[in-house]
């Protein structure tokens, strides 16, 4: 399988940074929060490749640093150190020598996040369909009729109802919302999906009817995914390998079924034992 | 104390002029300036008025028009103004005659010759105010020509009402990148500038900002591929072009306003283009008779 994004040593602090920063944080010191000079080590070292039409789970509690490296990934934040190059077909990009205008081309054109919260998503002031149809537009479709055409079809493809696809999407359900963020996600055929917390905060079969949704569109397009997620549900009916993450380190990785059933670290081993 | 000509000082003229060479050197880009304070509120003109002051000399002849007419308020004021501050300049309400014409929300309805210069006077000189609120975010969207949040718009028009409902400051994407508000003028002025033998500048006095459609220079409105941009439509209930009600002619910008009868009638916007169609009428009509 070809990869389509190689991570190395990625890193990001949030504050001043002194030489103790790294070596004075970290699972084993228990804490992000470097006792000398305040700094917070979100993420430190963190590596991964990713592999076409695979779904990869980071997994980890709030504060383990996540969030971050997805956010780092999608240059919604820049880090302090690390590579990550992305392959796409011929040409590979290093992303974060990448000149702002290009990282914006990527991020519109060959990434696409679905956020926890659809605000974020989604633009509340405008239709559902006007919403995805931004996405279009920014790829340079330009014919009004062709827009409808592929906005009804992306709507129908998530179970959102194209009748409605003229309506703003505050008159969603919350899981209807979700999906629309999906439809648009997906416009463009990104190669590359950041799924951020994506099924939080909705009832159990709206969620399942989520994740179902976003295996089989992985299955159609085999789109490369990245779920972020404290949901061990998530991790174990999506994802095929998974790393977790702990105060801004990666603490453990493998294939899914591997680190759900034989965990090695204490705090997954943890995790998966207070799993329901 | 007397004012230098043209009012402002010579510094002030000189910064302004710099800015309009940079706006012509970068079509449709907005150029940040200082903006005097001139004597007369922000958002009456006070933008195009600092254009015309920079370029304007003795010798040149000068138009200054609000809505087509050279008679409106805003234009007899601006117009005295200017001639009092420029001894030595001439007015005129003929679009041919004149050099300069300062315009508020239209463009003259003779096109324009090289030799002349048009200055519109702009309240909102950016066109992406309307979906983003961040000057900062604007400025790296004009940057990469991302106009797609406006195209957006222009999509939820057709979605609500089955076709665009702008009526002016039509979004008008200038020599291929940046995307101006070509000031409120109407629809009908928008394919007017596209090409144009003349220069237009655009100053906005409030917003601080100046740019330009240079000459002969590709001035095209946003559009969908299917859905063209189409300007007003002035036919009647039986498909008929309607006519200026005083010159008869079918060709021009109507505006619609209702008589003393209490009628719907129409007329020229365009005062000056009025005018003269009723002169030759008249004339033609003495040569007949006489």
């Amino acid at each position: 399988m070809d990869k389509v994004l190689s991570v190395t040593g990625l890193g990001k602090c949030y504050g001043k940074g002194c030489p103790l920063c790294i070596t004075a944080t970290g699972p084993e010191h228990d804490t992000n929060l470097c006792p000398y000079c305040g700094t917070v080590v979100a993420a430190h070292d963190v590596s991964f490749d990713l592999h076409e039409g695979e779904i990869l789970g980071i997994i980890g509690e709030s504060g383990s640093g996540k969030s971050t490296a997805v956010k780092c990934l999608y240059f919604d934040d820049a880090p302090d150190s690390g590579e990550a190059v992305f392959h796409d077909g011929e040409q590979s990009h290093a992303l974060f020598d990448l000149n702002a205008a290009q990282q914006r081309r990527l991020r519109n054109h060959r990434f696409s996040m679905v956020y926890q919260n659809p605000n974020l998503g989604l633009n509340f002031g405008i239709s559902a369909g006007g919403n995805i149809a931004e996405r279009l537009l920014m790829s340079d479709m330009l014919d009004y009729a062709r827009i409808r055409k592929r906005v009804k079809e992306l709507l129908s493809r998530t179970e959102v109802l194209p009748s409605r696809m003229d309506e703003l999407p505050k008159n969603f359900s919350g899981g209807m919302q979700q999906r629309v963020q999906i439809a648009k996600a997906l416009s463009t055929n990104p190669p590359l999906l950041f799924l951020d917390e994506v099924t939080t905060g909705l009832d159990l079969s709206v969620q399942a009817a989520i994740l179902d949704l976003i295996l089989e569109i992985q299955q159609e397009l085999s789109t490369s995914m990245i779920v972020v997620t404290h949901d061990l549900g998530v991790i174990r009916s999506l994802t095929n390998r998974t790393l977790v993450m702990k105060y801004g380190r990666i603490i453990e990785a493998g294939l899914t079924d591997q680190v759900l059933e034989d965990p090695q670290h204490a705090y997954t081993q943890r995790l998966v034992a207070s799993a329901l | 104390m007397s004012y230098p000509f043209g009012f402002m000082d010579e510094y002030a003229k000189k910064e302004v002029r710099r800015g309009i060479l940079k706006a012509i050197a970068i079509p449709g880009y907005q150029v940040p300036y200082s903006s005097r304070e001139m004597p007369m509120g922000r958002g009456f003109g006070t933008g195009g008025l600092q254009l015309t002051l920079a370029a304007i000399g003795p010798n040149d002849t000068l138009k200054v028009i609000d809505q087509g007419s050279d008679d409106s308020v805003n234009a007899v004021n601006l117009r005295s103004f200017i001639e009092m501050t420029c001894p030595g300049i001439d007015t005129t309400a003929s679009t041919e005659e004149a050099d300069i014409i300062q315009s508020r929300h239209r463009i003259p309805e003779k096109p324009l010759s090289e030799d002349q210069l048009l200055v519109l006077q702009v309240p909102y000189p950016d066109a992406l105010v309307v979906v983003e609120a961040s000057e900062e975010k604007r400025k790296q969207m004009h940057s990469e020509a991302d106009y797609s949040r406006l195209l957006v718009k222009l999509y939820e028009d057709i979605v609500k009402f089955g076709e665009i409902t702008l009526s002016h400051r039509y979004p008008t994407r200038i020599n291929g990148h940046y995307v101006i508000d070509p000031s409120p003028i109407p629809r009908w002025d928008v394919p007017r500038l596209h090409r144009a033998a003349n220069l237009t500048l655009l100053g906005a006095g409030r917003e601080k900002k100046i740019y330009a459609v240079p000459p002969y220079t590709a001035a095209e409105p946003l559009e969908f591929d299917d859905i063209p941009f189409r300007v007003e439509d002035f036919r009647d209930e039986h498909g008929h072009r309607r006519r200026c009600q005083r010159c008869s002619t079918d060709d021009s910008f109507l505006d619609e306003f209702i008589n003393e009868e209490g009628d719907t009638v129409y007329q020229c916007s365009d005062s000056d283009y009025c005018n003269t169609r009723l002169l030759s009428a008249s004339a033609i009509k003495e040569r007949c008779l006489g």
